[in-house]
């Protein structure tokens, strides 16, 4: 573990902030849920719920310019990187106005003007690539930072590693954001994993490695800040490795405690220390904001998200000459 | 008329395009190393230092996704492999990432990635050194697969394929980087897509596919003989497919022979065969016959692996039994080897 930079205070606009980002996902996340049955969302949908501090608080740091890439649980890091949910819910109910025309769906959102350069299925298989794009940026010297998401299952394949290990070689600017919520689909990493702790494993590698075992948005935004700095400062990549708690199933919006693969009584535990509410309640407790600004604020979200779905679905899918087109450019 | 070698062609564009666009770059497993790819990147690291022309590890997958990264950032990198074999390490992120970034962003984004590998046959080099796959990525969309067979498409593609928008796999036979013939000094394209007839004819037409062309070359050559005129053309680009040229030529000649330098089942030799079927039945004086590799591994002992290889003689044999011709004696001719290498002109 290396913290050489002090965390920074945090101005208590950010943390308004960090909470509208979060909102915003769970809200768009909650609606997702209850329209889903409507079957008009012809998509597998793998649900951030639960685990918006990570991109709220990574996002945050890394601002407009830096760029993201995202695993199949892309909604909480889309939202958090575009602010945005017109395109978003066109995407999801196969829209032509979609950020991928309706051709990507849920797995595959991307929005280039705002730096998101892509979700991926294939576990671990966009980490390459931001390590490409890390390239270029030295290569450009830019100054900017490529940022990519994945789950604790990418931690187990060759993409994770050769990338890992060559961003180390060419000393990229390039943060590995690790979102450990213990499974993959519904099998615990301790069947999966020969290490017991991969930051101990990383510890090795010439990169920096940080923890972020919370659910407070603040210190994942502070700790993303110094991994920034580490980047900036060292000229190395870094990684930071997360723990969280995905609420609902591996793909769908139910909850599956049914399955018996995982306690419920362990979901209430992490629901105690749901983030959203840590952060509505220091907003409120320690910030001074009023809860009519709070409740403001989560009501324009509402009518941001309704807006986007009504647009959603009344919009039209895509031509059917859109099947042949952008195969190349 | 300036000759250059087909490995000196690949050589040329590329220092040509790194010296035109700042953002070309190149890099692979050993490439600035000795001994340099067959000589195709002799100088560029000289030229471009580090920075432009790097080693990699040995992480194939990784290393096309970095690739991807930096061609999806505005830079146009060309990744290569030694053997095609290896590539088959990055299909993930071929298939799955390269293939379908376009489509998925709905045309905003792009991957002007250039992956160039080494194809078939060496010295004894087995069934793990020494594939084409031709057939394998030309059945993706979104990919662009080429396979040049004359210096001067090599050059003309190669500079096509680093100013595409779009992935392009370059399939290099080992073989050919020795031949020689005219390649203009400035920078040229040859556009991707369009087919050459590297020889024409009016009885026979025989589609060859990379190193294939020699042979048919070869074979055309002793038919002449025999008075047998041998139209070859060369797709030179095998996905995506224009089968124009394909289609019009077998409409004269009335007859067509696909000579594959890939597996048949399932192969480009299938679909060449399937789309002259569908549109020149009415002119087809006999079935399409494909000549390709055997179906097994590559064997490495040479007696074994001569007979995996398709050559000249297969091409000559099935051009007779076509038009009823008598074999020829081919007693006094030399053919192509590892040893005996073609070494041009066109």
């Amino acid at each position: 573990m290396t913290h050489p930079f002090p965390l920074k205070e945090i101005d208590r606009i950010v943390s308004f902030s960090l909470y509208q980002k979060m909102y915003k996902i769970r809200h768009a996340e909650t609606m997702i849920v209850k329209h889903y049955p409507e079957n008009e969302m012809k998509v597998p949908m793998h649900m951030s719920m639960g685990q918006e501090a990570i991109a709220a608080g990574v996002c945050q740091a890394l601002g407009n310019d830096n760029q993201v890439f995202a695993s199949y649980r892309s909604h909480a890091t889309y939202i958090a990187k575009t602010d945005e949910t017109d395109m978003f819910f066109a995407e999801m109910y196969g829209r032509a106005g979609g950020t991928g025309k309706g051709k990507a769906g849920s797995m595959h959102l991307s929005c280039p003007e705002k730096g998101h350069l892509g979700s991926t299925g294939i576990v671990a298989s966009a980490i390459p690539i931001a390590m490409g794009t890390a390239f270029a940026n030295q290569y450009k010297d830019n100054g900017l930072v490529s940022c990519v998401f994945f789950g604790d299952g990418a931690l187990e394949e060759g993409n994770f590693w050769e990338t890992l290990n060559n961003s180390c070689v060419m000393k990229l600017p390039i943060l590995f954001v690790c979102e450990d919520n213990e499974y993959a689909v519904h099998t615990h990493k301790s069947i999966r994993h020969g290490f017991s702790s991969i930051t101990s494993v990383l510890a090795e590698f010439d990169c920096g490695v940080f923890q972020a075992h919370t659910t407070d948005v603040e210190r994942i935004y502070q700790i993303t800040g110094e991994a920034m700095d580490w980047i900036r400062t060292e000229e190395k990549p870094a990684f930071i490795h997360h723990s969280c708690y995905r609420y609902l199933e591996h793909v769908g919006i139910s909850e599956d405690f049914e399955l018996g693969y995982r306690s419920k009584k362990i979901f209430q535990e992490w629901l105690d220390k749901d983030p959203l509410k840590l952060q509505r309640t220091r907003l409120v407790s320690d910030l001074n904001y009023s809860e009519r600004e709070i409740e403001k604020l989560e009501h324009q979200i509402h009518n941001e998200v309704l807006a986007s779905i009504q647009k959603a679905k009344q919009a039209s899918f895509p031509d059917v000459e859109e099947l042949g087109k952008d195969v190349y450019r | 008329m300036r000759n250059l070698t087909f490995a000196q062609a690949i050589q040329e564009a590329t220092m040509q395009e790194m010296e035109r666009d700042s953002n070309v770059f190149i890099y692979g497993i050993g490439l600035p190393t000795h001994p340099k790819i067959f000589g195709t990147t002799e100088g560029l690291e000289e030229r471009f230092g580090a920075k432009r022309c790097f080693d990699s590890p040995i992480s194939e997958d990784s290393m096309t996704g970095f690739g991807i990264g930096a061609a999806l950032s505005g830079l146009r990198p060309i990744q290569v492999h030694i053997r095609v074999d290896f590539l088959i390490l990055a299909m993930n992120q071929l298939v799955n990432m390269a293939s379908s970034y376009s489509y998925g962003s709905g045309g905003k984004l792009s991957v002007p990635l250039v992956v160039r590998a080494i194809i078939g046959r060496g010295f004894g080099q087995g069934y793990q050194h020494s594939k084409s796959l031709l057939s394998t990525f030309a059945h993706i969309p979104g990919l662009k697969v080429i396979a040049p067979s004359t210096p001067y498409d090599a050059k003309g593609l190669l500079i096509s394929a680093i100013r595409d928008n779009n992935p392009v796999l370059v399939l290099e036979h080992r073989w050919l980087y020795w031949a020689e013939s005219h390649v203009p000094e400035e920078p040229y394209t040859v556009p991707i897509g369009k087919g050459n007839m590297l020889r024409e004819g009016k009885d026979i037409t025989v589609v060859a596919t990379s190193w294939m062309n020699i042979e048919a070359l070869k074979a055309a050559e002793i038919l002449a003989r025999a008075g047998v005129s041998v139209e070859i053309i060369d797709p030179r680009t095998l996905s995506p497919l224009d089968d124009g040229l394909i289609t019009e030529s077998v409409k004269k000649t009335g007859h067509c022979i696909v000579a594959d330098y890939d597996w048949l089942h399932c192969g480009f030799s299938a679909e060449v065969s399937a789309r002259v079927g569908e549109q020149c039945f009415g002119y087809l004086q006999s079935p399409v016959e494909r000549i390709g590799f055997a179906s097994t591994p590559c064997p490495t002992t040479r007696f074994l692996e001569n007979k995996f290889y398709p050559n000249a003689i297969h091409i000559i044999r099935a051009v007779e039994a076509k038009l009823k011709l008598k074999p020829t004696d081919l007693s006094g001719e030399e053919f192509y080897s590892h040893e005996n290498r073609f070494k041009g002109p066109f």
